[in-house]
């Protein structure tokens, strides 16, 4: 255990960065203080996994100062289940500044201090252990991403921009409204406190696990309130994309997990129908919305609200195999889209087009970027060896326990996902180079090799040793698993006795909610 | 308690009345050339009535009808700060207009005088002379740009609707005299905890409560304000959305929950009728305008329906809500007014909301603290405006206001829309004529505290929440 208050230097080492770029607001300064910024704060992530204890189920690194008294106070801490997503985020901002070095001419130093507020909100959001504290940084996190997508975005961007800020925000409003009831029932705020011992009575939990469902289905997002993605997606500057695919959404099923799950069993059990059928019909209508697209960058937004079904699916399975392959397909996702979106960057770029029949035949003059695109492409479609196979694996694994129906609808998402991600590839990369703008295009520069190699490398090793990550995620998905099934045994059990006389008096004297 | 008592319990409104008078001696003696010192003493003025009030004893005076505790201290202090800053913002305005009138920063000092009464006032009689001593110093500030006939206009609705209202309010004191024998408010309370509630009585309920809802400009008492806040000069305009709501708010909450705890049934249903209205109102009509005055108008109408969701809780809670609310309220706002007053090209003010266009671009500075605080009006975290209506919901959830609460989270996503295009208007849009650079001292200042206030809230909550708190447990042990 360190002294030194590791999360909190994560969390708002970026926002000193902005402060820096307030202070110097020149063009080559603020991309080189955002660069160091965020590369200095991976290195602490990396320290936070680097002092994380891997056999420890609870929460780790933690730190806790009053703030507004009452029970709701500043406290931070991780587990196995957000460690990785801190690294994630960290990991992939410095992605982020470095593809935007070029591509942003304007409002350089604004468009750096955005991102950096972002990051701030973002691992604020995966490291803080108490509701009102992270309801705080999941909704300022909007701020910045309307900025992002309203100032730097495409032509329809004010349009895209209002409906990201707008369906996120009455989400989430309404998870306000239950926090505050979860408040007055249990008299904290503490998430750590809550979750050593969730005892929300049946009836309550329904209408809390709907407001936090309202919140973070539009999030993650779920059919059928996934229309803003693609929407978001298409007019937000490429390192806007891949912070919203790579972290952004992982919010949602974060949040599920966080919440939903450990804290309303009752309500998770009862409501897994609902999900599951919202999640196949996630991955195969989505799919098959991807397969007509013609912007590439809507493809890949319609993709990831598929991949996004692969997660829901597998953490209301509630077993070992699929909770822990929500949360590796969640990271892989984040890899995965996130490098999707730097590729369809580097040749945007280039051409100022996103319309997939604007291109045809570049692996001939351009080897390399056909070769990186085609591992990610891969990886998308799950292919063995790269990371995407590993989390849809668990989570096919986890349905099949669960309900082996569900395993077999979604495992035609998989042939879907083939089908739209080796289409598009085809008609962007193999064929003949005819179309006259093509002749020059030039393949990749070294700034973006730089990019793009570490991400194929992280790709590929995930998919060969997924341990690097089931060993730190395995603890306390146990745990989770676990408590649940406890306590969905005894609401079981409650139910049965409240049944009868005898049982009641049993209730009564057992103490029980 | 005898006299002498009293008065030290007044002294922080004695020191207003008498800075009042000999500033309008000086005024008169020495004409206009005095208008910016005489705005500088009124500041001064202001200053010691604070430092009055914050170390002054409390207590009751003059028979009970006057009651300095902790909750009026805490009003009073909000009260005091947004009036010495909306003086402050008047220097600029002297200058912008270029006409120095000394009786503004007096007139402010009275209506200030009256305001800080109706926050003590513990009796329907004395509640009536505050109002009224508040009333009639506004009328005068509503129309105070004489040569311009907006502000002209302003006025005469103000006065027209203000004496409507304060009949109403009167009719509905004598009644509630009539079915309870006393104007004392411990008084009333306790005759209808033992004597129940009477129809006649809830009659003179409805009244008072009309009357209070047209001074908090709550739906459907609300038709006054955005012409009021367009047509007054924009410190008035300032004053008016900050010190006169404060007093109004503060009057609104002890004058309903001392007297008739015992009728909450009765008052919960109106309270939590005319809040939706307000939040929904505020939220909707703000969609189309296209003055900021204007707007501000409709947003402060929708802002008073937040803030009476504290009053229908009824609890200790809901009032420190309310206190909360209240102190970002005015800071928020306060900010908002002196950017507005900014606007300006080739010293000529503008108030179109399409003349902020590109404003991150041409002035990064006021881009940047402008759409801040309309971020933190919508109630966007982490700004200052997002724990406002935090502790609002709280009660509200608490007091078991599921609905209400709902419809006003709801409210407050549609009002999130024009506050959003405000900023769209700043940042996305292409720039449109910058604004004169020059900015008054007064107004620099008022800008940056206000900014800061709103991004530093939440590191600074805690204090603020703790002396809330203490005021609202004065009113509601």
């Amino acid at each position: 255990m360190s002294s030194l208050p590791l999360l909190s230097l994560v969390t708002f080492l970026p926002l000193l960065g902005a402060a820096a770029i307030l202070l110097m607001p020149a063009a080559q300064n603020a991309r080189w203080i955002a660069l160091i910024t965020t590369i200095v704060t991976f290195v602490v992530s990396l320290a936070v996994w680097a002092s994380f204890d891997n056999a420890n189920p609870g929460f780790q690194l933690v730190e806790k100062m009053n703030w507004l008294g009452g029970g709701i106070s500043y406290h931070m801490g991780v587990d196995g289940i957000s460690m990785l997503f801190v690294v994630l985020t960290a990991g992939l901002m410095p992605f982020c500044i470095a593809a935007s070095w070029e591509s942003i001419e304007e409002r350089v130093a604004e468009y750096m201090i955005a991102f950096l507020v972002l990051e701030t909100m973002m691992i604020g959001v995966f490291c803080s252990l108490d509701l009102v504290l992270f309801y705080v940084l999941f909704e300022a996190g909007l701020i910045p991403m309307f900025l992002i997508i309203g100032i730097w975005g495409g032509k329809r961007r004010i349009y895209a921009s209002f409906k990201f800020f707008l369906y996120t925000f009455i989400g989430s409003v309404l998870m306000l409204l239950a926090i505050m009831s979860m408040y007055w029932y249990t008299g904290t705020t503490d998430i750590a406190a809550i979750l050593a011992n969730p005892h929300f009575p049946p009836g309550m939990q329904v209408w809390l696990w709907l407001a936090f469902f309202a919140s973070f289905a539009v999030k993650m997002p779920m059919w059928p309130v996934h229309t803003w993605l693609p929407d978001a997606h298409v007019e937000a500057p490429t390192a806007g994309s891949v912070i919203l695919a790579g972290i952004l959404l992982k919010m949602g099923g974060y949040g599920f997990l966080r919440f939903s799950v450990p804290m309303f069993p009752h309500a998770t059990e009862m409501f897994a129908p609902l999900v599951f059928v919202m999640s196949i019909v996630a991955i195969i209508y989505t799919s098959l919305v991807a397969l007509a697209q013609e912007d590439m960058k809507k493809l890949i937004a319609y993709s990831s609200v598929a991949h996004m079904g692969f997660v829901t699916m597998g953490i209301f399975t509630i077993t070992h195999q699929g909770v822990e392959g929500g949360i590796f397909q969640m990271l892989s996702h984040g890899v995965v889209s996130g490098a999707l979106f730097l590729c369809v960057g580097v040749i945007y770029d280039r051409m100022h087009t996103r319309e997939i029949a604007a291109y045809g035949g570049l692996v001939n003059r351009m080897p390399m970027y056909a070769g990186c695109f085609l591992v990610f492409t891969l990886a998308n479609v799950g292919l063995p060896g790269t990371s995407g196979f590993v989390g849809e694996f668990l989570t096919m694994l986890g349905a099949f326990v669960h309900n082996s129906w569900i395993a077999i609808f979604a495992a035609t998402g998989v042939i879907l996902s083939a089908a739209y991600a080796l289409f598009l590839y085809r008609r962007i990369i193999f064929g003949e180079l005819v179309k006259p703008a093509l002749q020059t295009i030039e393949d990749l520069t070294a700034r973006e090799i730089a990019i793009l190699a570490p991400l194929v490398i992280i790709t590929i090793a995930l998919g060969v040793y997924p341990n690097v990550v089931t060993n730190v995620t395995s603890p306390a998905v146990a745990k989770l698993v676990q408590d649940n099934q406890k306590a969905v045994a005894m609401e079981h059990v409650r139910a049965r006795l409240a049944g009868t006389e005898e049982g009641r008096i049993i209730i009564m004297k057992a103490g029980m909610p | 308690m005898s006299f002498t008592t009293s008065l030290t319990v007044l002294l922080p409104e004695i020191i207003m009345a008498i800075g009042a008078m000999v500033l309008l001696l000086a005024g008169a003696a020495g004409g206009e050339k005095t208008a910016t010192p005489i705005s500088w003493a009124a500041i001064g003025v202001m200053v010691l009535a604070e430092l009055a009030v914050a170390m002054g004893t409390g207590g009751p005076a003059f028979g009970g009808a006057f009651m300095a505790d902790n909750f009026a201290r805490y009003a009073k202090l909000l009260i005091l700060i947004s009036a010495a800053l909306s003086v402050l913002l008047t220097e600029e305005f002297f200058a912008n207009t270029k006409q120095s009138r000394f009786e503004l920063p007096v007139l402010i000092l009275l209506a200030t005088l009256g305001m800080m009464l109706m926050v003590s006032a513990n009796s329907f009689l004395a509640l009536y002379m505050g109002l009224e001593l508040q009333s009639l110093a506004l009328y005068v500030l509503a129309a105070f740009n004489r040569d311009h006939l907006r502000s002209t206009e302003a006025g005469l609705k103000y006065f027209v609707l203000g004496a409507l209202s304060s009949g109403m309010l009167l009719y509905g004191i004598s009644m509630i005299y009539g079915f309870t024998g006393s104007v004392d408010f411990y008084i009333v309370r306790d005759v209808i905890a033992h004597g129940g509630v009477s129809i006649g009585l809830i009659f003179g309920l409805v009244f008072l409560i009309s009357g209070l809802a047209f001074k908090v400009s709550a739906v459907p008492f609300h038709m006054w304000t955005p012409d009021v806040y367009e047509g007054a000069p924009t410190p008035v305009t300032a004053y008016f959305a900050t010190a006169a709501k404060v007093a109004a708010l503060c009057l609104f909450l002890r004058a309903i929950v001392i007297p008739f705890p015992h009728a909450i049934e009765q008052w919960r249903q109106i309270i939590i009728f005319i809040s939706v209205l307000s939040m929904a109102l505020g939220a909707f009509a703000a969609l189309g305008q296209k003055n900021i005055k204007r707007l501000m108008a409709y947003s402060s109408i929708g802002h008073m329906g937040y803030a009476l969701l504290g009053l229908a809780a009824g609890t200790a809670l809901g009032a420190r809500g309310i206190l909360i609310y209240l102190a970002i309220y005015v800071m928020t706002n306060i900010g908002v007014f002196a950017c507005i007053q900014a606007m300006k090209r080739q010293g000529k003010p503008v108030e179109n909301i399409s003349d902020l266009a590109g404003l991150a671009r041409t002035n990064p500075k006021l881009g940047l603290v402008f759409s801040m605080l309309f971020l933190s009006l919508a109630g966007l975290p982490p700004l200052a405006g997002f724990f406002a209506k935090f502790y609002i919901f709280l009660a509200a959830i608490q007091a078991n206001l599921i609905w209400p609460a709902v419809l006003g989270v709801l409210a407050s996503t549609v009002g999130l829309v024009y506050y959003l295009k405000l900023v769209k208007v700043m940042y996305f849009d292409e720039p449109a004529e910058p604004f004169d650079s020059e900015i008054g001292i007064g107004s620099e200042l008022i800008i940056i505290l206000s900014g800061a206030f709103a991004l530093l809230f939440i590191f600074t909550a805690s204090p603020v929440i703790t002396i809330a708190d203490a005021a609202a447990k004065a009113l509601l042990p």
